[in-house]
């Protein structure tokens, strides 16, 4: 796959007032971020709804912890930032750092960049249900001039932030004095020109847009067209198609809501625009298949011009069948030449133009098949794991348990397993490839199967759209590896 | 006879528990792997499945997509069972004992229930997951002793007879309901939607009883996926639902109201069950069933008041 990972850097994130940056052994590190600190606070528009209500109690005890979890984990399309957001609706950014030639070897560390609340739990007044702050997705736009913007989701509302720097300000006003206090215009007696003088440097977050009441059930995608006008939303059974600049209006492209709600037997669980062309997106379903839709077939694209579905194998047949089958996440290559499946057990994928059955089958996990059923009782079967390509579309990574992720080399068809965990990370260490052991003899190094910590499962993970830097999220905590330069 | 605090796992014929080392009961494995071990499996799988769907009922809207996903593997359970005849002979057994016990609606599940399991000439026993309306006070004492009882028949076989009146529980919203209490001593509240589900399922194999329910096809589906819509209350000028509704503590109406803005009896969401209700005959309350979950949620819902 490559020449061995190298372990870079880990961060915690802990739900402290002071934001605590925990990188294992690089204490100059802390330092300067410090300075660069998120000082950030977002200025929210007055079209926000601000509405709140304290909901900490409506959380148990380890409100704190789980607020943490990290929920999605994305580079921008540069790859100089990576977005996490997290289930207490929060997203924090980190840059990397720049290439300096006194210290070669700090390339490849991203830094807190900023960080901001970008959902709040609201209560759904009419269903007395909670909608959940957790962050589902965040997807970057393209830079276009020196902010950044990214489109973040919760269940029902997706928002559009801008991260601008600011290292100027505006000095020597008439009106008013350094501290902002309004002066008694008795005492002004000449009249100056405010310049802009240097200031430290801070990151500031705002929301520009705030699309919502458009979904009546929980958004899992949102994807921004090629056009980079528009992005769709995706919920379970529905798609929306927004433009940027519009929020209170959305087109319904895709809607597979059965008359009656009885009939419901398949969702959606993901979808994505094509990369390069803008009138074509896929969406997966609960049922193990990927309809392509083309937008300039007609306004509503519940006919599909492809449909992707692997026959069943009939060896395997179980009541898990179905389950397994599930599409939990669906991405485009970067050429947009294949895209790429996760269901439970295995990454497919398939050529755009052979529906019949995918190019490539990746086993992540098997040896949990004969472990479904317990699986099911502890609905680990549901986890939704995600996938990703690298840049040159020559290795897909996807997360399993016990905080593993897998490589698989689509050229060599070699794997690996490795492991994101802070007892066999140290810095600059070269990560060791794990086994899984199934049964018989259990060498040294490997683990049994019986041992292995459902609770530590690794569903998000994200790679440098150019570099070998990928980014894994485990649980609370995010680690950052990159690929061993010589 | 069980004994208490340890449970009886659900595990695959050939292979190990997965991380977590539960206790097996050694004894109860081994008869069950003397009697159809496919069907029982089979059965264990559509238990498994009914908990899961009854625990939807949570603060938080549930996941449609792993609903849909049981409800899917509970309808390919129920058609097997279909065509090889036993589903036949569970309605027939259903209709005998209900008619027999005389607690028809009582019975009913939250309606995401597809059906209740029995072995041939068994009866059922009863709780059925019921969120509910009523702040009676939850009879635990006698859902106890009637658990009890009926845990005592168990033996080695997967379903318990009690032709007794109904005893019910609730799913633990919040924590385990006061049926599981006896057997899961140690289990923490957890508000924690999965982890209520995982104890809640891997309770219900350590309970030997098994889940009642009434309920077509039809209804359940709407009922599992209903929460997700927003429904027009629906008028009951039925009496049984007065009836249903006599039992229900006034206070909490007036909570209710003052949370959703709405002067409909019925909340929706955990509610939903009452539609259904209403077309299985009238049949009052029983006072017995649980409201532990009740409760809390009134708890909850006070801290919200309170805390605003």
């Amino acid at each position: 796959v490559s020449n061995g990972y190298l372990f870079v850097q880990e961060q915690t994130l802990r739900f402290l007032p002071l934001f605590h940056i925990l990188i294992s052994g690089k204490g100059l590190i802390m330092t300067k971020s410090a300075q660069l600190a998120p000082t950030l606070l977002s200025q929210m528009d007055e079209e926000i709804d601000t509405r709140k209500i304290n909901n900490s109690f409506l959380r148990d005890h380890n409100y704190a912890t789980e607020a943490d979890i990290i929920s999605t984990v994305e580079f921008n399309p540069t790859g100089e930032l990576l977005a996490t957001g997290d289930k207490g609706g929060r997203v924090v950014v980190f840059q990397r750092e720049q290439e300096s030639k006194n210290q070669p070897h700090r390339r490849g560390e991203y830094n807190v960049y900023s960080t901001f609340q970008s959902h709040e739990p609201e209560f759904d007044y009419l269903k007395s249900l909670e909608i959940e702050e957790k962050i589902n997705k965040i997807r970057w736009l393209p830079q276009q001039n020196a902010a950044y913007f990214l489109l973040s989701t919760n269940d029902k509302t997706v928002k559009l932030w801008k991260i601008s720097e600011r290292d100027k300000r505006p000095e020597g006003y008439n009106l008013k004095d350094e501290e902002g206090r309004i002066r008694d215009p008795a005492t002004i007696t000449a009249l100056r020109v405010p310049v802009l003088q240097p200031m430290d440097l801070m990151v500031e977050a705002t929301p520009r847009r705030v699309f919502s009441n458009a979904h009546t059930y929980h958004i899992n995608s949102i994807s921004v067209s090629n056009d980079y006008e528009t992005y769709m939303s995706t919920d379970d059974l529905r798609i929306n198609l927004w433009n940027l600049e519009i929020t209170n209006q959305s087109f319904n492209i895709v809607d597979i809501k059965p008359a009656n709600m009885e009939e419901l037997t398949e969702v959606i669980t993901a979808a994505e625009f094509h990369p390069n062309q803008c009138n074509t997106f896929i969406y997966s379903s609960s049922k193990g298949s990927i309809r392509l839709c083309d937008m300039r077939a007609s306004a509503l694209c519940d006919n599909h011009s492809k449909f992707f579905e692997e026959p069943e194998d009939p060896s395997n047949r179980s009541f898990f069948s179905e389950i397994i089958s599930s599409i939990s996440d669906v991405k485009f290559s970067h050429s947009g030449r294949y895209l790429m499946t996760r269901d439970y057990l295995t990454v497919k994928v398939w050529d755009l133009n052979m529906e019949s059955k995918p190019l490539e089958t990746y086993q992540v996990h098997d040896y949990l098949r004969s472990k479904l059923c317990s699986l099911y009782e502890n609905d680990c079967i549901f986890d939704k794991f995600e996938c990703v390509w690298n840049g040159s579309d020559s290795v897909i990574m996807t997360g399993s348990y016990n905080n593993f992720f897998r490589m698989f080399d689509r050229n060599t068809k070699r794997d690996v397993t490795l492991e994101a965990s802070r007892e066999n990370s140290k810095p600059r260490a070269i990560l060791k490839p794990r086994k899984v052991c199934v049964g018989g003899k259990r060498r040294k190094d490997e683990i049994s199967v019986d041992s292995l910590d459902f609770s530590k499962k690794i569903l998000h993970t994200a790679w440098h759209p150019s570099e070998n830097i990928i980014a894994v999220a485990a649980t609370n905590n995010l680690y950052i590896f990159q690929d061993k330069v010589n | 006879m069980f004994p208490k605090g340890t449970k009886r796992k659900f595990s695959d014929s050939r292979e190990e528990p997965v991380a977590g080392g539960e206790d097996v009961n050694q004894s109860s494995l081994a008869a069950v792997r003397m009697l159809s071990s496919y069907s029982l499996q089979r059965q264990s799988l559509l238990d498994m499945s009914l908990i899961k769907l009854q625990l939807c009922h949570m603060l938080v809207e549930p996941n449609l997509c792993r609903s849909v996903l049981i409800a899917n593997t509970v309808r390919q359970i129920q058609e097997e069972m279909t065509q090889d005849g036993t589903w036949q002979i569970m309605t027939q057994a259903l209709s005998a004992a209900n008619a027999a016990a005389q607690c028809s609606a009582d019975r009913l599940v939250a309606t995401e229930v597809l059906c209740r399991q029995t072995e041939a000439a068994q009866g059922e026993q009863v709780p059925k997951p019921f969120p509910v309306v009523g702040s009676e006070g939850c009879p635990a004492e006698e859902v106890l002793e009637e658990e009890e009882a009926a845990a005592a028949e168990v033996g080695m076989t997967m379903s318990t007879v009690s032709p007794q009146a109904p005893t019910s529980y609730l799913p633990g919203t919040f924590g385990m309901d006061p049926c599981w209490e006896e057997e899961e001593t140690g289990e923490d509240d957890d508000d924690d939607e999965e982890e209520d589900s995982e104890e809640c399922g891997s309770g219900s194999e350590g309970e030997e009883r098994e889940r009642d329910s009434l309920v077509e096809d039809t209804r359940t589906a709407e009922q599992v996926f209903g929460t997700f819509e927003i429904k027009n209350p629906a008028p009951s000028p039925d009496p049984a639902l007065e009836e249903l509704f006599s039992d229900v503590d006034a206070s909490y109406y007036d909570l209710d109201t003052v949370l959703t803005g709405m002067q409909s009896v019925p909340k929706m969401g955990p509610y939903d069950l009452l539609e259904s209700l209403s077309s299985h005959g009238p049949s009052p309350l029983s006072s017995s069933t649980s409201c532990r979950s009740d409760l809390n949620e009134l708890d909850h819902i006070m801290e919200i008041i309170v805390g605003s």
